[in-house]
């Protein structure tokens, strides 16, 4: 096995694609795992902790633009502000040291139905950066898995950045789990309401083989917010509403009995924390009247 | 491969580490070591956390190329030339210890809580230690022990 080292992104892009069988590593909480249980046996490991710049974040055309290498623990120290949503799912992610470690850009790497961050990128509408010797490209999260752990990565590429567009409206993120640390979760959900633009935003974990949106429940809501003016208003939410969201959110998985939990729990726990979920950010909207939209 | 990193202060240099190999190993193995614990190997139990860099972070983790010139702090590092540290005395006299295995990682958790925050509530306390599992006491003497030990350290004069 090599160790490779690269120190400025240029050498990262030259060593992907010179070592096809090297594993790119960055907090290493899935790659150690793999090695460390004989499943990950890589002709090499392409550590991406010293390449100068993936660990920073700025702004840029009115998004943060997160480096591949930010941490979930400084997502939720520097971030919570600006990026409320990623930064409740980063919050219920593992324990503190693997906080330390792991990056969103990591989760997606791994693409496991069950990453936390997928949910609240989904539902911000963020957009994958990535990069090849051949140059570098974006797309939306949303085009980003293409199956079960399985990406739109090609074999040369790297992800260098995510860029979330800071909210204009609440942002939610629940999951269901069999404890509060350290757990994979059952079902989740992300849930961002945009009122500059009308419309709302929505992600699924652990209930498809890919995360993946509901985009019935978001036409659904979208449309009675507007028909009943309560985007303006901003009145209580009828309880029906939010009862059809979580149905229609339910609806739009497809999740599998597994050991942590069978399909019919999972479109149940959905249709209830889409629905919660719902209430708390209409309870945000509706206390934040100073934000004009 | 040879790795030279500083591990509780003073530097260190193995030959023949294996690319794969965990920081964990290479610390019990190579360096001599063996108060980090090594358990469930997949960042579970928090029974390997060290240092890196300043980072509580599970040691199993942390490719062994990964810290290559960091700085690493561990169990051993905690005490005094003459002394316990407050956090290793409070789980002592509290009967924070029993079978002893989860302490270490215990140890350096409750060491970065307590150096962040001087009187950490219950809740953060939980939520503080939320990655490191014991199977025997319960969690009520190791959460006393926190509590002890944050009491010591925010007395005037008091060593950390």
């Amino acid at each position: 096995m090599d160790f490779l080292r690269p120190t400025t992104w240029a050498e990262a892009l030259e060593a992907r694609a010179a070592f096809p069988g090297a594993v790119a590593i960055a907090g290493g909480t899935d790659v150690m795992v793999g090695i460390n249980f004989g499943r990950l046996r890589p002709a090499s490991l392409l550590d991406l902790t010293r390449v100068a710049g993936l660990q920073e974040w700025g702004t840029e055309d009115g998004a943060v633009r997160l480096g591949a290498g930010v941490s979930y623990a400084r997502v939720i120290g520097e971030l919570g502000d600006r990026l409320p949503g990623l930064a409740m799912a980063a919050r219920t992610i593992g324990s503190p040291q693997i906080r330390n470690r792991g990056t969103v850009a990591g989760n997606l790497a791994t693409a496991s139905p069950a990453g936390d961050a997928h949910p609240a990128l989904l539902a911000a509408d963020a957009e994958v950066e990535v990069a090849s010797v051949r140059g570098t490209r974006r797309m939306p999260v949303r085009d980003f898995y293409t199956g079960v752990k399985r990406t739109a990565l090609a074999p040369d590429e790297l992800i260098a950045a995510v860029s979330v567009v800071p909210p204009s409206g609440p942002q939610q993120f629940s999951k269901i789990g069999t404890r509060n640390a350290m757990v994979v979760s059952v079902a989740a959900f992300g849930l961002a309401l945009h009122p500059d633009r009308r419309a709302v935003g929505t992600g699924i974990g652990s209930a498809a083989p890919t995360p993946r949106r509901a985009p019935a429940a978001e036409e659904f809501l979208a449309g009675e917010l507007t028909s009943a003016g309560l985007w303006e208003s901003r009145a209580e939410l009828p309880e029906a509403t939010a009862a059809r969201f979580g149905e229609l959110v339910a609806a739009a998985a497809a999740p599998i009995d597994d050991v942590r939990g069978t399909a019919r729990y999972r479109v149940h726990a959905l249709s209830v924390i889409a629905r919660r979920a719902l209430t708390w950010a209409w309870a945000d909207y509706r206390n934040d009247p100073a934000k004009e939209i | 491969m040879r790795l030279t990193c500083t591990v509780n202060g003073a530097s260190q240099q193995v030959d023949d580490v294996w690319e794969g190999e965990s920081l964990l190993y290479v610390l019990r193995e190579r360096m001599g070591l063996p108060g980090s614990k090594n358990a469930c190997e997949q960042g579970e139990c928090g029974s390997c956390t060290v240092y890196l860099d300043g980072l509580p972070v599970c040691a199993c983790l942390v490719a062994a190329g990964q810290a290559e010139g960091r700085q690493v702090g561990t169990v051993e590092g905690l005490a005094g030339a003459a002394a316990l540290s407050p956090v290793q005395q409070a789980f002592l006299d509290a009967g924070a210890v029993q079978c002893g295995f989860c302490t270490p990682g215990l140890l350096v958790a409750t060491h970065d809580l307590l150096t962040r925050s001087g009187r950490p509530s219950d809740p953060e306390i939980r939520e503080a230690l939320a990655g490191n599992l014991c199977r025997c006491t319960g969690y009520e003497k190791i959460l006393d022990a926190v509590r002890l030990a944050a009491e010591r350290m925010s007395e005037p004069g008091a060593h950390r």
